[in-house]
């Protein structure tokens, strides 16, 4: 076992994710698995090999610093699931 | 020959010589919709006084003599990619509700070249899955067999085209999701170069990996879809500013001489006698078609599922960790914040979509990142020079896209892993950047149909037009349709 049940619900925690005693079983399973599976990478040796982060080898992409239109408070909040005024509502956060 | 089964380049002919008119085929392939739907389930949301509108004002363009190259053309678009005002869901309940603000790039695109959007496509919730079948909406079904999966993670576009609910439909491909579903509808699917096409608008899942590319009933009509997707598009920083060639131009023009490279790690264990069988015919089509074909190799085949399988999952849990109950979507009601964003994600999404969150955030945590992410980035450079190595020796790769058929609904969604297997032949073009395309090559004995991939090299799109074009037309001598 690469994964025990308490480290699937740390993991859960860091995704924020509340997860059920069923799943959190099913999961502990079914990672195990895909992680042993991917342990094939272990095969290889990589010393030396530099990381590939792009496909095609773009580096930065930079555009003008120029001021263009936005679309607006009221399209921003319009799909929010509880808006006042110009903000998002959440539940309390601090004391 | 019904409208509803035309292709783009013959419906554009009827409307330039007055046969036809937008509304016309419009109401065709409404009606369509409305006959067998209800038995495919390619679509979360038909949109079908949009696409009347859309179509009664195409036609007055029409009849002032400015005919487009989509003018009147019915196209479904994968519900993950933005359209302004309406729901667009990711086939997730955690954006059931969301209503973008804007337009994705390509629906741009799309609508100033004429299209008629139709409908949103079914898909695998985010993308993630092969078979259509984790969608919040519910399963779509092969057009073939409705006892068996379309394919996935863009199963409602593929079969939406499948079954003519739509003239062409708009797909992604993260590891194989427009390739896979067009093999095992039978129909034709590109994923372009990672680049070649915007993907702004487009809701992100593994953004490394990520492309978006057309469905269609031929590959000359895949030639006209990507004139009309590519290019760079300065909202999208990843979009590469390389020219666009006419695609058109490729089609059909021959192939003497070229260099088929068969990659001999495709064909081991796994693969079902009928594909492998319907692949060595392709070949001796190639060779008919005056193609020369040699053996080659990528020696890291046998490393790509498991490259993808955290690369994909590492990169979408950092995209959906946006999905937190606050800005948009869904949100479930809690007292305490933490809590809110526990219960929205526990509530909002399914359970593919959790254990890739929870791969990924694991190989991503603390003490675990050169393991896994760096490990496999690692990895991923030697796949990508397999194939520059590869690309030495031939003109174009060719390999089936799918080990199997289309499999039977149900069969594997309790074993993620034999899922992810499906995708075996797909995921290495997506993990090199570089373009594929399949085709329809054959049908097994009780009718599903088997798809061929080509391969090139980067923004080679025109190679893969011009010998998929060439090998559709020596092979396809019969038009088998689904019986629906």
């Amino acid at each position: 076992m690469k994964l025990t049940a308490q480290e699937v619900e740390y993991v859960a925690h860091l995704a924020r994710l509340e997860i059920t005693p069923q799943e959190k079983e099913k999961f502990t399973a079914q990672l195990n698995d895909i992680l042993l599976y991917i342990d094939k990478l272990n095969e290889l040796d990589t010393k030396g090999v530099e990381p590939m982060s792009h496909a095609i080898g773009v580096t930065n992409a930079f555009r003008e610093d120029k001021v263009a239109a936005s679309i607006g408070t009221e399209t921003t909040l319009a799909n929010a699931p509880d808006a006042r005024g110009e903000f998002f509502r959440v539940p309390k956060v601090i004391e | 020959m019904e409208l509803y089964q035309s292709t783009i380049h013959e419906l554009h002919d009827k409307i330039k010589e007055g046969k036809t008119t937008a509304t016309e085929i419009t109401k065709a392939v409404l009606q369509r919709i409305d006959t067998v739907e209800g038995k495919v389930h390619s679509y979360i949301r038909v949109m079908k006084d949009e696409a009347l509108a859309a179509a009664a004002a195409t036609d007055k363009e029409i009849t002032k003599g400015n005919i487009k190259l989509l003018s009147g053309i019915p196209i479904a678009l994968k519900d993950i990619v933005c359209t302004k005002g309406i729901t667009t869901t990711c086939g997730s309940y955690i954006l059931h509700n969301f209503v973008p603000p804007y337009d994705a790039t390509v629906v741009e695109k799309l609508r100033a070249a004429g299209a008629i959007f139709v409908g949103k496509a079914n898909m695998d919730e985010f993308a993630m899955g092969s078979s259509t079948e984790t969608s919040y909406f519910g399963p779509t079904r092969n057009p073939w067999d409705l006892e068996c999966i379309p394919g996935g993670s863009s199963g409602g576009s593929a079969a939406a085209v499948a079954a003519d609910e739509c003239v062409a439909s708009i797909g992604s491909d993260t590891g194989g999701s427009i390739r896979q579903p067009a093999a095992l509808c039978g129909i034709v699917g590109m994923k372009p170069t990672y680049g070649r096409v915007s993907r702004f608008g487009l809701i992100a899942f593994a953004s490394s990996l990520d492309q978006i590319g057309p469905f269609t009933k031929d590959v000359e009509d895949c030639a006209i879809m990507m004139n009309v997707l590519a290019g760079y598009d300065p909202k999208e920083s990843t979009s590469v500013n390389v020219e666009v060639p006419d695609y058109r131009q490729f089609v059909g023009r021959d192939i003497k001489g070229w260099k088929v490279g068969i990659p001999k790690e495709y064909f081991v264990e796994g693969i079902d006698p009928e594909v492998k069988a319907a692949i060595e015919e392709a070949i001796k089509t190639m060779e008919k078609c005056g193609a020369k074909s040699v053996e080659i190799s990528l020696p890291h085949t046998q490393y790509c599922l498991a490259v993808y399988y955290i690369i994909a999952p590492a990169e979408a849990s950092s995209n959906l960790a946006r999905y937190d109950g606050v800005k948009y979507g869904f949100r479930a009601p809690a007292a305490e914040l933490l809590d809110m964003y526990k219960k929205t994600r526990m509530q909002g999404f399914g359970a593919e979509v959790k254990r890739r969150i929870m791969i990924g955030t694991y190989a991503l945590s603390a003490g675990y990142y050169d393991a896994y992410y760096k490990k496999a980035s690692q990895v991923r450079a030697l796949i990508k020079r397999d194939f520059e190595e590869a690309f030495k020796k031939c003109d174009v790769i060719l390999t089936p896209t799918t080990p199997t058929p289309a499999f039977k609904i149900g069969e594997k969604t309790d074993n993620p892993l034999q899922m992810y297997l499906s995708d075996i032949f797909t995921i290495s073009a997506n993990l090199a950047g570089i373009p594929g395309i399949s085709v329809l090559c054959g049908f097994t004995k009780i009718g599903l149909p088997v798809g061929a991939q080509f391969l090139a090299g980067h923004f080679q799109e025109g190679k893969l037009i011009q010998v998929a074009s060439v090998f559709e037309k020596e092979a396809q001598s019969e038009k088998r349709r689904p019986k629906l």
